[in-house]
């Protein structure tokens, strides 16, 4: 165990300084570039502002939606034994997304405050998680096959909803509903980063408990009840822990693609299949990631920015397909 | 150890009726019938995955309804037949699996014990020279070998197998029922197994439960219960049984269709 548990620690601490470099990274480049040494304790005070009101909060978003997704995505895979599942892949986002624009539109969030974002985001998660989980069980048993089809469709009915919602709303919400589907992390309310924050720790702490139950659900549901779990209620926390993630991600963020495919992926061949390392490592990884992503986002095209779900669809898209064909090879 | 009184239960097209027998402590009891008799269904209501409408089980004095899925695991293991084996974890790893239910609340790591214990029991199937391998990378007599591993690395005293010699070659057939068996008679395990193979069953099982249409047909020694007017009422095809001169069992020989009539003539 000794080794097991000094590999596990290394791994945490070198991704741990990753994301610190990753971090100090995105601080110091965009349109104003500030010397590394300026950012412990910057002299000049546009400096101090651009460092700790734009560029900081925009990190801890990435930080924390990063982190998210991927243990949203880790969380997935490990329910339905699926490497290819993820928020994005299931049409989990997209029904987050549907919700949230029902917000903007009807206006909801204007009288019971920006809150009201992670909640819609949430629950619309958790109605396609369900929606997704029963149309792919026949006779008990979760049929693989049909699962990403499915989320693949839902996905699709999201986005023309979301189309359909745009086509019908006065010009002055489009505005918000563009800017914010593009999956972006760029000018974040701080009240909804604080949240984001909470929720992603929140959410990794909490997946933790479950780290044991998802190792036992590798090898299937019926073994899982065989080694003592309950696991219809298991199941069910770890169903509405993931919508919880991927909802708050949604309603900050924007939908971002395939970090949950991406980052797991990666960390199952560097870190193996253990959810107790799996889980801390794929939070840290997403989070740097994400972090990279956006810092690229803002930066390549400067002085225009991207969405950074633009840099991280052509990533994990091109890597889904990759898997894919080797899977069915 | 195993007490079931007039069980009733199943799905919604098909039903186990009354079912009523008992397993003593270090008994090797063989569970055999038909396709679809209901041998797996018995399995699934004794490790509570499956609900009973009607009767009782009770394992060591206690009904299984007030035992936790955890307490049930702990005494409890079962080799299922249809398994998803995570081709990416190690032999080692998988066999850890077995210890979940002994961890203790908020318990996060294998304990020293717990890793003695995997260790132990690899030893015990043969299983320690491909520890370090991963589950792809071993054939299907191995698997089956690193499954019965995992299960016993739960400490159980009862042990549920459903036909865990099914697609297995000759060789490992031998392996794992002879396994089986040690288990049995050196360290008193008590076992309930499922069987496809009359033979097998006959060969290595003290007592044998015959199921038909999710009753029971017959229970009673192999010698009891092999007559060929029960095979042939029961599995609806000719057979002959002799006794097997290596240890005076019954031996069941298929007849095939063809045969009856050419003799018919």
């Amino acid at each position: 165990m000794n080794k097991k548990l000094i590999s596990w620690f290394s791994w945490s601490l070198i991704l741990t300084f990753v994301v610190f470099i990753v971090m100090l990274f995105s601080l110091c480049v965009g349109s104003v570039k500030v010397p590394l040494r300026q950012i412990f304790n910057p002299s000049d005070k546009i400096i101090k502002e651009i460092l700790f009101e734009i560029r900081l909060p925009r990190i801890i978003l990435g930080f924390a939606v990063g982190g998210a997704l991927a243990i949203a995505g880790v969380i997935l895979q490990g329910l339905f034994r699926n490497p290819l599942v993820e928020p994005y892949t299931l049409g989990v986002s997209g029904g987050a997304g549907v919700f949230i624009c029902l917000n903007i539109v009807l206006k909801i969030y204007q009288k019971f405050g920006v809150i009201t974002f992670p909640i819609s985001g949430f629950l619309g998660a958790g109605l396609v998680i369900i929606l997704v989980y029963i149309l792919s069980i026949k006779k008990g048993k979760l049929r693989l096959h049909g699962l990403l089809l499915t989320g693949v469709m839902i996905s699709f009915i999201s986005s023309s909803l979301i189309m359909l919602i745009m086509a019908v709303t006065k010009t002055e919400d489009l505005h918000g509903i563009i800017f914010w589907i593009m999956g972006s992390l760029e000018g974040p309310n701080i009240f909804l980063v604080k949240i984001a924050f909470l929720a992603s720790i929140f959410g990794l702490l909490i997946s933790y408990i479950f780290s044991l139950d998802l190792n036992a659900f590798s090898c299937g549901e019926e073994e899982a009840h065989y080694l003592g779990i309950d696991v219809e209620k298991t199941k069910r926390l770890l169903f509405i822990l993931a919508s919880l993630l991927t909802g708050v991600c949604v309603s900050v963020a924007g939908i971002i693609g395939f970090v949950g495919l991406l980052v797991p992926h990666l960390m199952r061949m560097l870190v193996g299949e253990d959810h107790r390392i799996l889980l801390l490592s794929s939070y840290l990884c997403g989070a740097g990631f994400l972090i990279f992503s956006d810092t690229l986002a803002r930066t390549i095209t400067s002085p225009l920015e991207l969405p950074v779900g633009v840099i991280t669809g052509i990533i994990g898209g091109s890597l889904f397909i990759y898997v894919l064909t080797k899977r069915e090879r | 150890m195993l007490e079931i009184k007039n069980l009733i239960c199943g799905y919604d097209n098909f039903l186990l009726k009354n079912i009523s027998f008992k397993v003593n402590s270090s008994e090797l009891v063989g569970i055999i019938g038909p396709n679809g008799a209901g041998k797996t269904t018995l399995i699934r209501a004794i490790t509570k995955l499956v609900k009973p409408k009607e009767g009782k089980i009770i394992y060591q004095g206690k009904d299984i309804t007030k035992l936790s899925f955890k307490e049930l695991a702990k005494d409890i293991a079962v080799v299922s037949q249809d398994v998803q084996f995570p081709d990416m974890m190690k032999v080692k790893d998988f066999v850890l699996l077995g210890r979940i239910p002994h961890f203790k609340k908020f318990q996060f790591l294998e304990t020293k014990k717990d890793l003695e214990i995997a260790e132990e029991v690899m030893k015990l199937t043969g299983v320690l020279k491909i520890k370090e391998r991963f589950l792809k990378e071993i054939s299907g007599g191995e698997r089956q070998l690193v499954l019965i591993t995992k299960a016993l690395a739960q400490e159980p005293k009862l042990l549920l197998l459903d036909e865990p010699t099914a697609h297995l070659d000759i060789t490992h057939k031998i392996k794992v029922l002879d396994l089986i068996r040690k288990l049995n008679k050196k360290y008193g395990l008590t076992v309930l197994i499922v069987l496809h193979d009359l033979n097998l069953a006959s060969q290595y099982c003290d007592k044998l439960i015959l199921l038909n249409e999710g009753k029971i047909y017959k229970i009673g020694t192999p010698s009891e219960v092999l007559t060929y007017q029960i095979i042939e009422e029961v599995y609806k095809t000719v057979v002959i049984v002799k006794e097997n001169p290596l240890n005076f069992r019954p031996y069941v020989f298929l007849v095939s269709e063809e045969e009856i009539k050419r003799r018919k003539k």
